[in-house]
């Protein structure tokens, strides 16, 4: 797996790379899911102030621009990852640990009630991705 | 084994994973007729953005953001996120069945596992209720567990 990587970068450059796209997709994630908590239930909000009161309520909402920001950052640092890492590594490595490192964020930050279930459906959904990509 | 959503949340749940996943086959398709843009000649992006299929893409992808955000206001990000996985099945089913592409074995595990975990989290609750009434209007409408 590692020996996939090209060879002028090392094993630790790799994995850091990696893990820093991993690490800003969960915080693109978290942060805007925390955003959405935070402003409500869309539905009743369109229903109420209409489609463009729904997007100026997202729009406007500090941690949900963060939220876009980290996202944003995300996608340059896996283009940065595909510039010195394979392909077939660094894209599934990366989706398959946003999905397990969600979890965890979910439950560590959100407060969410991450139950056997969900924890099961995250290891399946990450090995999933990783044998689909390969 | 309780169902928390309406069929009209479903709907958005589908919108979800079939949006993302076309989106991208469109704007992979798009990208293909433009050719190989490089940082030296990022006026080739504005060739990009006048070809219908990246347009078609784009537009789709819009409405992914949109509705997972809409998702997002009524359901865990935990809920969701499964959801958005089916989407990569969907795309290997897709060319698989309609591009005739082969396969492998590795992939057919991949999808059934991702269908496994997909399963498992759409019968549990969509919502994580808290004690206090944070958000009272989201109790009524969910009546999640």
């Amino acid at each position: 797996m590692i020996a996939a990587a090209p060879i002028q970068t090392s094993v630790f450059e790799t994995w850091a790379t990696i893990v820093t796209v991993a690490a800003t997709a969960v915080a693109g994630d978290v942060l805007t899911a925390g955003a959405m908590r935070r402003i409500g239930d869309l539905d009743l909000i369109r229903a109420h102030s209409g489609l463009g009161g729904a997007i100026r309520a997202v729009v406007s909402s500090p941690m949900f621009l963060l939220g876009v920001v980290s996202m944003a950052l995300s996608f340059f640092s896996l283009l940065f990852t595909l510039s010195n890492v394979e392909v077939s590594l660094a894209a599934p490595a990366s989706a398959s640990l946003t999905f397990l490192g969600n979890a965890f964020a979910a439950r560590l930050f959100l407060k969410e009630n991450v139950d056997r279930r969900r924890w099961l459906a995250a290891l399946f959904v990450c090995a999933g991705v990783f044998l689909l990509s390969k | 084994m309780k169902h928390t959503l309406s069929p009209q949340r479903y709907l958005i749940l589908l919108a979800v994973m079939l949006t993302a996943s076309i989106g991208d086959t469109l704007l992979s398709h798009g990208m293909k007729q433009v050719g190989p843009v490089s940082v030296a000649h990022l006026g080739m992006l504005l060739a990009a953005i006048k070809n219908p299929w990246v347009i078609t893409g784009i537009l789709c992808l819009l409405g992914f953001f949109a509705s997972y955000l809409t998702a997002l206001s009524w359901a865990d990000l935990t809920f969701v996120l499964p959801a958005t996985a089916f989407g990569y099945v969907v795309v290997a089913l897709l060319s698989k069945f309609w591009l005739h592409e082969t396969v492998s074995l590795d992939r057919w595990a991949g999808i059934i596992l991702i269908v496994c975990g997909v399963g498992f989290v759409a019968n549990g609750p969509s919502l994580t209720q808290h004690p206090p009434l944070e958000n009272p209007a989201d109790a009524t409408m969910s009546g999640a567990q």
